[in-house]
């Protein structure tokens, strides 16, 4: 398995798609199988990949990790991939109907959370602390995913939060909260998993909560079919499932 | 005729000066005209305005402050590891300013070094704060000032304080009516560059102050969030950028900084 840069990538699609035949002549460790995944999946589906061609040692994974709507129009545009896993509904949609897929499963969900430092010294235990003014409180900016789910959380929730900040991105976000400089934020369950110990997650109920889903499909126009209905039944068996758990998803 | 340059120089001058106007044409075909005076009274764009005035005036007053006498002494007190406190004051000029960001964060920060005891002991919280934008703003723009200060009062005569002092004259008159008259020029140009520095900063504010309109949201962190969500905004605050600087640089240039 092996992660390649995103040009470089393109570039051996291109000439993939120009001389299929190439690659079955080169001696290679085994089946390209090449998966098209959202950014957030990178660390659940790096795992996956290792266990899967561990697995299946007749395969080798190739990830193109980016945003699911730049992958969504490099396979509208013929990029010969196997396999998309959409960080949410609507790309894999366009997707299906564009007839690059016939029908997709979905993989997990991915919900909001509130992340607060270790101890969480500010006592939050809800989206309603996000009104104490005495708290630092931040968010990810309008127009940012995080910032404008994190909006619709506060706005289901009936909260007018004090904001002291609005963060770039959610990275951003996170290395205030786990600095301890800011007392909670909120942002997607996969990353305060991600965080490891220096960030906790506290839950928001479901009724106020706002759940990206993310589908997966083969792809109608895979050069692999063989390899892109292995890996997507392997991405939904238990094996899998336990990985994508640990990562911060839940399951269907 | 006297100044004509040759033709591979013209050229080569041309495509230099093209890298830096194309941008602003760039910026102007797409400047949304028809709306400009309404997206100029916006209040993210006035709020902005008001605090990157405010925040990189102030920064330019404190480096000026602090800096010109951390200059002097850089420049006439040899004392050992003085090339390192070079380096050290210099590296705001090279560090990526994000890093610069982190670093005031973890020693200035609720959390941090530093800014754990000040807290407790005073109550004085600079992230999330106008102060914290300052900060981050001398931080990043002080190093202009002392460099071009201390390179000043290296290549001073030393006859003329000397001059002054075989008349007479304490140490800090000497200071006062010899050596900052005749560095004012190259005092005039740091305080300038510093302030250009500081009005553009952005990496170091956004990491160390955060961003929250009216508070901290000073033009660059007001363009970069606008670019994500209302492109016309966003090129509105530029233009008020580029106007702002241009309209100091270009007035002061002639009048103050011939020396560099």
């Amino acid at each position: 398995m092996k992660q390649t840069p995103r040009p470089v990538m393109l570039l051996m699609a291109f000439l993939a798609a120009l001389a299929p035949s190439c690659g079955a002549s080169t001696p290679a460790a085994g089946e390209q199988v090449l998966v098209f995944a959202a950014a957030s999946l990178t660390h659940a589906f790096t795992s996956i990949a290792t266990t899967f061609e561990a697995n299946r040692p007749e395969f080798d994974v190739q990830l193109n990790l980016a945003a699911s709507s730049s992958l969504r129009q490099q396979i509208l545009e013929g990029a010969p991939a196997d396999v998309f896993a959409s960080a949410n509904t609507s790309n894999m949609d366009q997707v299906i109907e564009a007839g690059e897929a016939s029908t997709s499963t979905t993989l997990a969900t991915n919900v909001l959370q509130i992340a607060v430092p270790a101890g969480n010294p500010g006592g939050v235990t809800g989206l309603s602390d996000f009104a104490r003014a005495e708290l630092l409180i931040g968010l990810c900016a309008e127009g940012v995913p995080c910032g404008d789910l994190g909006r619709q959380a506060l706005g289901k929730a009936g909260v007018v939060a004090a904001v002291d900040t609005n963060e770039p991105d959610v990275r951003a976000l996170l290395v205030k909260i786990e600095a301890g400089e800011l007392d909670a934020g909120i942002v997607y369950a996969t990353d305060v998993a991600a965080t490891g110990d220096r960030v906790e997650g506290v839950d928001i109920p479901a009724d106020v909560n706002v759940v990206a889903t993310y589908p997966i499909a083969v792809l109608a126009n895979a050069p692999n079919p063989r390899g892109a209905d292995a890996f997507v039944a392997f991405a939904v068996s238990d094996q899998a499932r336990a990985i994508l758990s640990r990562h911060g998803f839940s399951l269907p | 005729m006297r100044n004509r340059p040759p033709l591979p120089l013209a050229i080569l001058a041309s495509i230099g000066l093209l890298l830096f106007v194309l941008p602003l044409v760039g910026l102007l075909a797409r400047t949304p005209w028809t709306r400009l005076v309404g997206l100029l009274s916006g209040e993210v764009v006035t709020d902005a305005l008001r605090l990157s005035l405010v925040t990189s005036l102030a920064a330019t007053a404190v480096s000026g402050l602090i800096g010109v006498p951390l200059a002097w002494v850089m420049a006439r007190v040899p004392f050992p590891g003085r090339s390192l406190v070079r380096g050290i004051v210099t590296l705001p000029l090279v560090l990526p300013p994000v890093v610069g960001g982190a670093a005031l964060l973890f020693a200035l920060g609720r959390r941090g070094v530093v800014g754990e005891p000040l807290n407790q002991a005073t109550g004085i919280l600079l992230p999330f704060s106008i102060w914290g934008v300052i900060t981050a703003n001398v931080f990043v723009a002080m190093p202009f000032l002392v460099i071009t200060v201390e390179s000043a009062l290296r290549n001073l005569d030393l006859r003329f304080e000397a001059a002054a002092a075989s008349l007479g004259a304490g140490r800090w008159t000497v200071l006062r009516r010899v050596t900052l008259p005749m560095i004012g020029p190259s005092l005039m140009a740091g305080l300038v560059l510093s302030w250009a520095r500081a009005l553009g900063e952005f990496g170091a504010t956004i990491t160390f102050a955060g961003n929250l309109q009216g508070r901290t949201q000073t033009l660059p962190l007001a363009v970069f969030v606008a670019l994500e969500s209302d492109r016309d905004t966003a090129i509105t605050l530029s233009l008020v950028m580029v106007a702002v600087s241009l309209t100091v640089l270009v007035g002061l240039r002639d009048r103050w900084w011939k020396a560099l």
